[in-house]
């Protein structure tokens, strides 16, 4: 085949039934988002109002997250108890008359079990029973919308087929939040000339000499984006908090961390060897008890004074979509000398009228938070990460993170890709397109997040924000809500227990600046009628809701 | 009278019994309860008792494990937080850290066989790139013939029923472009939700063939890959024995596993068996314990040192100890072996046997990323629990094809010619340096594309060195100077010397390339030859 079947691929029969699925659309978007919209539309309230008005936006009412019916609930944990009852069955033959299944399960050949079965319970008797809805395998861009590879099962999700069919869906899956996600623009081709100028990797760690000028030059520019002295690029998201946390916490120091802090964050927390403390979601005022009794206690059993105490935030939780409540925790800051580092791996971009993530939001001054860590997979359409700080910070972690000195510097198309979309998101390139992007951002995700609200769903969250978690509580509705909305046309996560509570499963919407006005009309369609199908316009709000204002 | 709420409770309390009574058998259930409590007092009053303690229970005050905190007022606590003076988040650079930062080169566009440097604006020899292969200076590959790469393209198109890239032969730099113009840079999604793409399930697959595992798993850095491998099977209460001449990521990981970890002298079989001995006894010796997961870590080819694990040996002592292997292979994949497959090539070792090979696609591939091979369980089980896979972005999709694309150039003959270039620099430059055994101490084994350059211990005695700083200073010397007056860019290895658990001595790592021709390599020998012998003679 080789040569002749790319052009096959292209005539393959992909379903396109619903009208905002044509590819012209999406052409025409990526030509320059031009897609026609009221321009007095897209400048929603806020925007316009002082960063002060900004801050009381933010209701009490919104930090509540709502309870479902106790019917809802009791359901939820009754249909886990079956499950888990099934799934006790299931292991207790399996591990009698099943052996060859559950051979990396037991102890053999006097090897222990590779992994206990405990630990893969739910993965097992659980995840694997609804496995289509996760992995799904795509291709080409995850723009607008997504190319999924449509695949069938003939033996319950343990393995799959490909039936060689393309299936294009509205894709609300994806953290393309500026829709930087492109194959054609001026993103792609600047990446083009950097292939022609750099090649494809630089080929060394930072410190041994994988030190591109390119990597100084996009430094300089995150660092002026962010308002903050210097920066310092990861090559990957995840690593720059896992590999940087050591560097600035260690023995004697105390990690203050939110209870739902990303995995990255604990995991770079837990290296550093610093006692670590947790506090309630977003609660200022058990953060402070935390504090009050951290600080007047001193060190476990020693009572020693802690030689620093570091909080570390996330600018906005990317499974609840709530955004950090920073103005209290600089208020706090200063009463209590901790030192600040907040994560926007999913704020950066997405909040704030500049777009320049939780600080710009709220109109606080960049520098009053100590160290400014964010992703580029995100928002800018790229991979890796930063921290911003002051240059003393920044010239330290050079010298001690661990990936600026034992891993990959970052790749030189990766670099170009940052430089392009933060260039223009600054409006550097003089086509407004970059401002354009975040009002359309911020309106799309408006729009829909209030009329989900208005339809009776439970969605929690800031009313801000580009992710949208609708709650299904039971298990069963899982993989219910995933089929329902793929199989008209849009591709939608979902994710359950352990990720989230056990009664929290939900559904997560993240919203692109690539979406126009009709998408999100069909996106509210769907989820409308499959939130009817499934019974999932459950809340208590929905009148309340009717008389807010998008 | 009648007090209307005394009727009503009396009315509801006859009304629940009828209900009660109304359900059969209720009867005797109720008089077995009645008797039980009649005839034994006892009975009643400890029962009694129980709900007391139940509900007192549950209305004390939450329990605190600490014991030794102390009770303080709202007063003395404010006192506190105002008295209290923190460290500032970094301390002040020391001389050392500043010259570290500052002779940091910066490279002015393409990272070549002889890139640019910003402070110079000089061209020099690159032999501090891991650009073993040239993958990065993609001029140099000499393309293949077609049908060759068709051939190996045909399986993709049967695995997932697509070849959206089958056309897309040539160069790297080529096909690069053509997937930047199909699937733009990020994927904007972890691979658990929508991030996988087909081209990361073709890699996987042609890594997998390549080393002829049953499969592997692809990550988004190198560095990650190792720490979130060691983490994802071995836990609390297993057992780790690593050698301990391992890189960073090996010790981060044991680390982060929690599980108790011994260490062997490095590459000393002897010190592994002793080491697996004394675990053997002390398992042997509290038989309640159940079995635990045991695992063997040690590297194909030592970053730190250059050479290699004798894995022969290591397989002996794994299948007499019943221990699993978990083997390194970042430096060595794609460099060691007639045909770049890695230590288990050299050894004739199936790659099957080893139970985990962990590798980088960022040094011979010249792409991003890690993988780990080995059976479906191993895989699959990490496609949940490798921590570092599961909350990371997949990556870029040119980056996945272009370290595809590198396989496939080593597995079509081309490669194997390659390695024999890249082996024949080696030995040519290793031979000048071991000349002068009184200077430059090589760690490295014959055969190794990265060599280790020190200061033997003996001549920094003599020289009355005896700092790690002053140390680095020297080498530091020998770069700068080599840079200035031969025109070869080489570089000091580098650590986060706080945070290593065995800090190696310092070095100068030097990595060959076929992208030099043997006389550059002589020369450049040469000159690092006479850079360390006159930097000792100048201390002397």
């Amino acid at each position: 085949m080789g040569k002749g079947s790319r052009s096959a691929v292209a005539s393959s029969p992909v379903s396109l039934k619903a009208t905002p699925l044509s590819s012209q659309h999406h052409a025409k978007f990526q030509e320059g988002l031009s897609v026609k919209e009221p321009k007095e539309k897209l400048h929603w309230k806020g925007f316009s109002s002082s960063s002060k008005n900004r801050a009381m936006f933010k209701t009490s009412y919104d930090d509540i997250m709502e309870e479902p019916p106790y019917f809802y609930l009791i359901t939820t944990y009754l249909s886990y108890i079956i499950l888990s009852f099934f799934g006790h069955v299931r292991d207790f033959y399996g591990f009698r008359w099943n052996k060859k299944a559950y051979a990396h399960l037991m102890p053999s050949n006097g090897y222990a079990a590779l992994t206990s079965d405990w630990d893969s319970f739910w993965t097992r008797n659980l995840k694997m029973r609804i496995e289509d809805c996760f992995s799904i395998p795509t291709t080409l861009v995850p723009g607008r919308t997504i190319n999924m590879l449509e695949r069938v099962t003939k033996d319950y999700c343990r393995t799959f087929q490909f039936t060689g069919r393309l299936k294009e869906a509205v894709n609300l899956s994806s953290y393309n939040y500026l829709g930087f996600a492109q194959s054609t623009g001026p993103c792609a081709d600047a990446a083009e000339e950097v292939v022609h100028a750099y090649g494809l990797s630089s080929c060394g760690t930072r410190l041994e000499s994988g030190s591109l000028d390119l990597h100084t030059k996009t430094e300089e520019l995150v660092a002026e984006f962010m308002g903050k002295e210097s920066a310092l690029l990861v090559s990957m998201g995840y690593a720059t908090n896992s590999t940087t946390i050591a560097g600035l916490a260690s023995k004697g120091s105390l990690i203050i961390s939110d209870e739902l802090n990303h995995n990255s964050l604990v995991f770079g927390s837990r290296l550093s060897g610093a006692y670590i403390r947790v506090f309630k979601h977003n609660d200022t005022q058990d953060l402070e008890a935390v504090l009050r009794d951290a600080i007047s206690q001193g060190q476990p059993r020693t009572h020693r004074p802690w030689k620093n105490i570091l909080l570390i935030v996330e600018g906005l939780y990317s499974m609840e979509g709530s955004i950090v409540k920073l103005p209290e925790i600089i208020e706090l800051k200063k009463k209590y000398k901790f030192h600040l580092y907040v994560d926007e791996a999913h704020s950066v971009g997405a909040i704030g009228p500049r777009g320049r993530g939780v600080c710009d939001y709220y109109g606080v001054d960049p520098k009053e938070v100590d160290i400014l860590m964010g992703t580029f997979t995100k928002s800018f359409g790229a991979a890796g990460g930063y921290i911003c700080a002051s240059k003393e910070v920044v010239d330290h972690l050079r010298l001690v993170n661990h990936s600026s000195v034992y891993g990959e510097s970052m790749s030189p198309i990766v670099l170009q890709q940052i430089y392009t979309s933060m260039w223009s998101i600054m409006g550097r390139d003089g086509t407004g397109a970059g401002q354009e992007r975040l009002s359309r951002l911020a309106w799309n995700a408006r729009y829909l997040g209030s009329n989900l609200r208005k339809m009776g769903f439970i969605i929690y969250g800031d009313r801000d924000s580009p992710v949208i978690p609708l709650l299904l509580f039971n298990p069963a509705k899982i993989p219910a809500f995933s089929r329902e909305c793929r199989k008209r046309d849009l591709a939608v996560v979902v994710v359950g227990f352990p990720a989230t509570s056990i009664v929290a499963s939900r559904a997560r919407f993240c919203v692109s600046a690539s979406h126009t006005k009709e998408d999100l009309d069909f996106v509210l369609r769907v989820v409308s009628e499959v939130g009817d199908i499934l019974g999932l316009k459950m809340s208590s709000r929905q009148a309340l809701e009717m008389g807010m204002e998008v | 009278m009648e007090n209307p709420l005394l009727s009503a409770i009396n009315q509801t309390i006859i009304s629940a019994s009828r209900a009660v009574e109304a359900v059969p058998g209720s009867a005797i259930a109720i008089n077995y309860i009645k008797n039980s409590y009649q005839n034994d007092p006892f009975r009643v009053v400890l029962e009694l008792g129980l709900a007391i303690f139940a509900v007192k229970y549950m209305l004390s005050k939450k329990y605190r494990i600490d014991h030794t905190h102390i009770q303080l007022t709202e007063k003395e606590i404010d006192e506190l937080v105002a008295e209290w003076n923190p460290e500032p988040l970094v301390q002040p650079m020391s001389e050392i850290q500043r010259m570290e930062l500052d002779r940091t080169q910066v490279i002015v566009g393409h990272q070549g066989p002889k890139p640019k440097l910003l402070s110079s604006g000089k061209n020099l020899l690159n032999l501090a790139s891991a650009n073993y292969l040239g993958y990065n200076t993609n001029e140099e590959i000499k393309v293949q013939t077609r049908p060759d790469l068709e051939q190996s393209m045909t399986c993709h198109e049967g695995d997932t029923g697509l070849s959206i890239h089958g056309s897309m032969i040539g160069r790297e730099k080529e096909k690069a472009i053509e997937i930047l113009h199909n699937y733009g840079v990020g994927s904007c999604g972890p691979p658990g939700f929508y991030g996988t793409l087909d081209v990361h399930i073709n890699l996987e697959k042609d890594i997998a063939r390549f080393l002829g595992t049953e499969s592997s798993i692809i990550y988004a850095q190198g560095f990650s890959t190792m720490s979130s491998v060691i983490a994802a099977f071995s836990k609390r209460g297993d057992i780790i024995v690593a050698d301990d001449g391992c890189n960073f990521a090996v010790q981060k990981g044991a680390q982060i596993s929690r599980s108790n970890i011994k260490w062997f002298k490095h590459n000393d079989m002897a010190d592994l068996e002793r080491v697996l001995q004394a675990m053997q006894k002390e398992i042997s010796s509290n038989k309640k314990r159940p079995l635990t997961r045991r695992f063997i870590v040690t590297e194909g080819l030592f970053q730190n040192y250059g050479d290699m694990a004798p894995l022969d040996k290591i397989m002996e002592l794994k299948h007499k100890y019943k221990y699993r292997v978990i083997l390194d292979e970042s430096n060595s994949f794609g460099v060691l072996g007639k045909t770049g497959r890695g230590l288990t090539e050299i050894y004739n070792i199936p790659a099957k046997d080893v139970d985990m090979i962990v590798g980088s696609m960022a040094n011979t591939l010249s792409s991003a990323g890690g993988f780990c091979a080995g059976p479906k369980e191993v895989v699959d089980h990490q496609r949940l629990s490798g921590q570092a896979f599961v909350f990371s972005a997949s990556i870029p999709a040119m980056l996945a094809v272009c370290a595809s694309e590198a396989i496939n150039i080593l597995e079509t003959g081309n490669g194997s010619k390659l390695l024999k270039e890249l082996h024949q620099n080696a030995a040519a430059f290793r031979n000048v340096v071991v000349s002068v055994p009184q200077a430059i101490e090589v760690s490295s084994d014959a055969g190794s594309p990265i060599l280790h350059l020190r200061f033997p211990k003996n001549a920094l005695e003599a020289a009355g060195v005896t700092s790690r700083d002053e140390e680095k200073f020297m080498l530091q010397e020998i770069v700068d100077e080599v840079a200035a007056k031969d025109g070869v860019l080489i570089t000091r290895a580098k650590y986060v010397d706080a945070q290593e658990m065995f800090l190696p001595q310092p070095s100068i790592r030097v990595s060959m390339s076929t992208t030099h021709s043997r006389k550059e390599v002589e020369k450049a020998a040469q000159a690092i030859k006479t850079a360390f012998t006159k930097v000792l003679s100048k201390r002397k």
